[in-house]
């Protein structure tokens, strides 16, 4: 694999010239016509003739514009609206089942991404390894990436039941001792959650950091071969300081992704047992289903301080 | 040094061996339900003593009370998937040509605003999508869905697709001006041939994600007739004593078509998604 084979969802060298190229400009434009206007309003100088190259991005930019306006603008405003009132919040705040998903998706996050990421990391190291082998067991490591997750999620579901699936009837075989009864008791049921979602995304943030690790000039290896360098020498001096950068992006990219994460946790364990392994993206489900949509929406808002920050970090690495 | 060779191979099988397992073990699962008979499925075996294809019969025969409408489901999955793929193309393609190429006024504002709702997660949005599609009339209507898949996938494609045209050379455009060209004739025949593989690239990634999403499903569609195969699986759940084993071959089915897809364009998604990526 070559560097610029990887999927990926950012670039910042590109992003960084053609962002700042389009900024000038329209900032020069936004000056000169009319100060103080929102420029993505066509209504301020239409008085002007455009010219057809504007009128035409204006009508090819409109039915994004529109889609945006209808689904997106007014859904999260009506939202907001639905959870202006104080009382839900109160509410919200004296329901148990909050208190334990806010804690759930703290260590769904905190815990599960880490070591994902850490995981991640030494993949990428075992895959850049030159081996016909490993090539074809990269092709294979990919499918939990590439099959939907709801069929899998219920295999593992169905794995892991006490009595009839396949990973307690392997114990039994092998200690003669009952397995536990995973999905039932809540500690567990939540790791999991936590490993179901690890096996879907690992392959993708392998893959990422994969490339790069090969965008790290070889020369640099082997004059550290050279100079007598410890594999854990050459992480350390040369590959970690080279990865550094992706390695946080990556980290808290999928620390948003997984914020909505709601197939892993409600595909296996529906919230239960008794609503204990709740994450904030399965909690507004919940409410929804039990006809309490102000709490719905209340919980979402309560899940802001932990979005907003992350995705305000992300915003900025991209337009740099 | 040949000895050292032996344990370097050994370290490298000893990562390479527990990670084909729990890579295929929940695939493989899968496939195991679908081929074995209702009795030894549950029985714990890795292989069934008879190994049969019954259950793909009950399953394209429609011969059980959860499958009576497998086919129509299967349908419905594969229409929402391709009217995803091909609107958000088309919002996409002409998004990111209105921003990247005529370099439209407020088209950064725009791009940004995408990115921004790129970025929330998309399970936040479907209680205010629910609500809003009740308030325009669209539960239960297969558009509920369609619009709502067009509006998540978007984001990621305008800003891919705005990526790979930032990197077409400008003078393209002032050579296609110069011999007068109208912007859409640029549109036409310049910017969609240079854009082809990007633009496979995103019109997989949006049947992928419209094919394989649960919880706006779900959500904004209940009727049994409209719902998609991911759902009617969700349903599968409803009742202790499901059918399992057909329950995983209809999950084999429905696996079947993305897995085949993600590998057939792999290339495409992985070379088209790129971007120039990790310069970090």
């Amino acid at each position: 694999m070559d560097p610029s084979l990887t999927a990926d969802t950012w670039s910042e060298s590109r992003a960084g010239s053609g962002l700042r190229q389009s900024q000038s400009g329209e900032r020069e434009m936004a000056t000169l016509v009319m100060p103080g206007t929102d420029p993505a309003l066509p209504v301020g100088p239409a008085k002007k003739r455009l010219s057809p190259w504007q009128t035409w991005g204006l009508i090819m930019l409109a039915p994004y514009a529109l889609v945006f306006l209808v689904f997106v603008i007014y859904p999260v405003g009506y939202g907001l609206w639905l959870a202006r009132h104080p009382a839900s919040y109160v509410k919200l705040i004296d329901d148990p089942i909050f208190a334990r998903s806010v804690v759930n998706t703290l260590v769904f996050l905190i815990v599960g991404i880490n070591f994902k990421m850490i995981v991640a990391l030494f993949l990428s190291g075992f895959f850049v390894q030159p081996r016909t082998w490993i090539k074809w067991l990269s092709l294979v490591f990919i499918l939990p990436w590439a099959v939907p997750s709801i069929p899998t999620i219920l295999s593992i579901r169905f794995m892991l039941n006490p009595e009839w699936g396949i990973i307690n009837h392997l114990i039994f075989e092998f200690t003669g001792a009952d397995g536990p009864n995973w999905l039932n008791d809540p500690t567990i049921a939540l790791g999991m959650a936590i490993l179901v979602h690890i096996w879907k995304t690992l392959p993708f943030w392998t893959l990422i950091l994969i490339a790069g690790r090969l965008a790290i000039p070889k020369e640099m290896y082997e004059a550290a071969a050279v100079d007598g360098a410890t594999n854990w020498q050459k992480f350390k001096f040369i590959t970690w300081p080279s990865m550094r950068t992706l390695y946080l992006t990556c980290t808290i990219l999928s620390m948003i992704w997984t914020l909505g994460d709601f197939n892993s946790v409600y595909l296996l364990t529906g919230g239960g047992p008794a609503d204990l392994t709740h994450v904030l993206a399965t909690l507004g489900i919940r409410y929804l289903r039990l006809d309490q949509v102000d709490l719905s929406m209340a919980s979402i808002v309560c899940a802001m301080p932990l979005v907003l920050p992350l995705v305000y970090f992300m915003m900025k690495r991209l337009s740099k | 040094m040949k000895l050292r060779d032996v344990t370097a191979e050994a370290k490298l099988l000893l990562v390479g061996i527990p990670l084909l397992i729990w890579t295929l073990l929940p695939v493989y699962h899968m496939f195991l339900f679908s081929i074995s008979p209702k009795e030894s499925a549950f029985g714990g075996k890795l292989w069934p003593d008879h190994p049969t294809l019954h259950n793909f019969e009950v399953v394209f025969g429609e011969k059980h009370y959860y499958l009576s409408h497998f086919w129509l489901q299967l349908w419905n999955s594969l229409l929402i998937a391709v009217s995803v793929g091909i609107l958000t193309l088309l919002v996409a393609t002409f998004a990111a040509f209105a921003i990247s190429r005529l370099k439209v006024r407020g088209g950064r504002t725009m791009m940004n605003l995408a990115l921004f709702t790129y970025f929330i997660p998309a399970a936040f949005l479907a209680v205010p999508m629910y609500k809003t599609m009740g308030n325009y009339g669209l539960l239960n209507n297969q558009w509920a869905l369609i619009l709502a898949m067009v509006t998540i996938a978007s984001p990621y494609s305008i800003w891919v697709l705005k990526q790979a045209s930032d990197k077409l050379p400008y003078e393209l455009d002032e050579a296609a001006k110069m011999d007068g060209a109208s912007p859409l004739q640029l549109f036409r025949l310049v910017y969609l041939p240079l854009m082809m593989p990007s633009l496979v690239a995103i019109g997989t990634y949006s049947l992928l994600l419209a094919w394989n999403e649960y919880l706006y499903a779900f959500l904004l569609l209940s009727n049994d007739r409209q719902i998609t195969l991911g759902v009617a699986l969700g349903n599968f759940l409803a009742a202790d004593d499901s059918p399992w084993e057909l329950l995983m071959t209809v999950g084999l089915i429905y696996a079947l078509p993305p897995a085949a897809i993600y590998y057939t364009f792999k290339r495409y998604m992985v070379g088209g998604l790129t971007a120039g990526a990790v310069k970090s």
